[in-house]
């Protein structure tokens, strides 16, 4: 598709609520009770209640019908609701369906919400899927091995090296010391980097995300009334989707993300350039990725991601803000990260970033990764200026 | 056809087989399809027929899942057969180190776990990358 084809209500929906719980370590709960309290927390800074929500959405890994489960908690029996599941990056297209539910007054209050308690519960990755005949016999590592056939690959085409993957980590580990909220806040030295034990090469654990509990939530409504409902509101001024394969066999440049065909949508919606964003929240499931979506995203070009983030680049006083909270390396990754990367982004554009705000934030992308590289979504948030 | 399970049933006979489209032409030679499916990817063609694969391939990425001692370190590889299709598989006969993208590879079909799979080898003795 064409971008600047696509009609998408610019504007017409915010972000009016945004909130995380348990993000570390919270042990004792379930998981549809982390996400339970992420969303009261969210609604309350709208001053809303979960009886006002008639939009719900939500996807909850151990769950398949969980938006059916999480109504049920919320004591709610809203008109509209998706249980959408592409991976991490569900939520983002979340909030893209209930921009254009909003707008058909299919619903006038919208929830999304997550929870996972999958450290203390199990103490790794909980896997959501079933088992590939096609993959399984060869006994990968997923998604780790995954996603360093997609690093061995770039390093080939591209000359990126360790190092360069060792400066997202770096960058990401210096945001989260900024951030109280960040489950890893100790010093990470390029020396400590480069002397972690290879998992899958060519990644050790540094270049993995953590393994956390979490839950997150966020409130939309209709523009017009979210002004009354909070102070500065996030607009939502683009949102688009790809997908390129499910396994990594079937993606045909391992280089290339399906972003590449999703932001440049994205930007025609919101009517704006890379250039112009303030703050960028990726989903670093791994190193590798930081790199490959801020290519994507046309922040470099092909290939240049991994001289563009050496440097201090996107580190705290670097020219270019990325994953401000210390991303899923460094602050939160209960499994699913891609409602924490909004999150986040709503506290930029909101100003209520702490320490790590960034000065002025007015245009903030929140992007979202599902699979193994396999579905790629974003969302372009900006302050009530930018409308 | 019964795509999954035909391609297996070969395998446990020994046999490693893609799918190709029937229809196509000089013009438009069609293409071979892995992993077997119901209909031709995109077009949803359902005219396809089993064929030997040539074996041939390249790597085009390659990792080493690495283990705690005893157990050993083994190759992850995707490969690019030479009928155009990628499949997920390991290069045996060499260090799993010693595997690199771009080296020429030939497909073995070896029994594992009560498994019939498809590995590959260096088409040079020797291991060299091309």
């Amino acid at each position: 598709m064409k971008p600047g084809t696509e009609q998408f209500p610019r504007g017409r929906s915010a972000i009016v609520g945004a909130a995380t719980f348990g993000c570390g370590v919270a042990p004792g709960y379930s998981n549809m009770e982390l996400a339970h309290q992420a969303s009261v927390l969210a609604l309350q800074q709208a001053g809303l209640r979960p009886s006002d929500v008639d939009g719900l959405f939500t996807c909850i890994m151990d769950d398949s019908l969980s938006s059916l489960t999480l109504a049920e908690t919320l004591g709610i029996q809203p008109r509209f609701m998706d249980n959408n599941r592409t991976g991490g990056s569900s939520f983002q297209v979340h909030a893209t369906i209930a921009a254009l539910a909003l707008e058909a007054r299919l619903c006038d209050v919208a929830l999304i919400a997550f929870g996972s308690n999958q450290r203390s519960s199990t103490g790794k990755l909980v896997q959501s899927s079933r088992p590939s005949p096609w993959e399984a016999p060869y006994k990968p590592m997923r998604p780790i091995s995954s996603y360093a056939l997609a690093a061995a690959r770039h390093m080939h085409e591209y000359g990126t090296t360790k190092q360069q993957l060792g400066e997202v980590a770096l960058a990401a580990r210096k945001w989260a010391q900024l951030n109280p909220e960040a489950f890893v806040r100790d010093a990470l030295t390029m020396e400590d980097y480069m002397a972690a034990r290879l998992i899958a090469d060519p990644f050790s654990a540094r270049d993995c995300c953590l393994v956390t509990d979490g839950a997150a939530a966020v409130v939309m409504t209709r523009a017009d009334r979210a002004r009354d409902l909070c102070r500065r509101p996030a607009y939502l001024l683009g949102a688009a989707q790809a997908t390129t394969h499910r396994e990594m066999a079937s993606m045909s440049d391992l280089t290339v993300s399906a972003l590449a065909d999703a932001a440049p949508r994205a930007y025609a919606q919101a009517g704006v350039r890379p250039q112009d964003i303030d703050v960028v929240e990726l989903y670093d499931a791994f190193t590798i990725n930081t790199i490959l979506f801020l290519e994507d995203l046309g922040f470099c070009a092909k290939g240049e991601g991994g001289a563009f983030v050496s440097g201090g680049r996107i580190a705290p006083g670097g020219e270019l803000p990325v994953n401000t909270n210390g991303g899923g390396l460094s602050c939160v990754h209960p499994g699913m990260y891609g409602l924490f990367t909004i999150v986040e982004a709503v506290r930029q554009l909101a100003g209520t970033a702490g320490d790590r705000q960034v000065r002025n934030a007015k245009l903030a992308i929140a992007q979202g990764n599902g699979g193994e590289l396999s579905h790629e979504a974003l969302l372009i948030l900006g302050t009530e200026e930018t409308l | 056809m019964h795509p999954e399970k035909d391609f297996f049933d070969f395998l446990a006979a020994g046999r490693f087989m893609l799918q190709r489209r029937r229809n196509g032409n000089v013009f438009d030679p069609g293409g071979h399809v892995f992993y077997p499916r119901m209909a031709m990817p995109g077009s949803g063609e359902t005219e396809m027929d089993w064929v030997e694969a040539s074996g041939l391939g390249t790597v085009y990425s390659t990792t080493v899942i690495r283990q705690k001692p005893p157990a050993a370190n083994y190759n992850l590889a995707l490969i690019d057969l030479s009928e155009g299709v990628r499949m997920t598989s390991r290069v045996d006969g060499i260090a799993p180190e010693a595997v690199k993208i771009g080296m020429a590879v030939k497909a073995r079909v070896v029994r594992e776990n009560d498994q019939s799979l498809v590995v590959f080898e260096p088409v040079d003795a020797g291991g060299a990358a091309t």
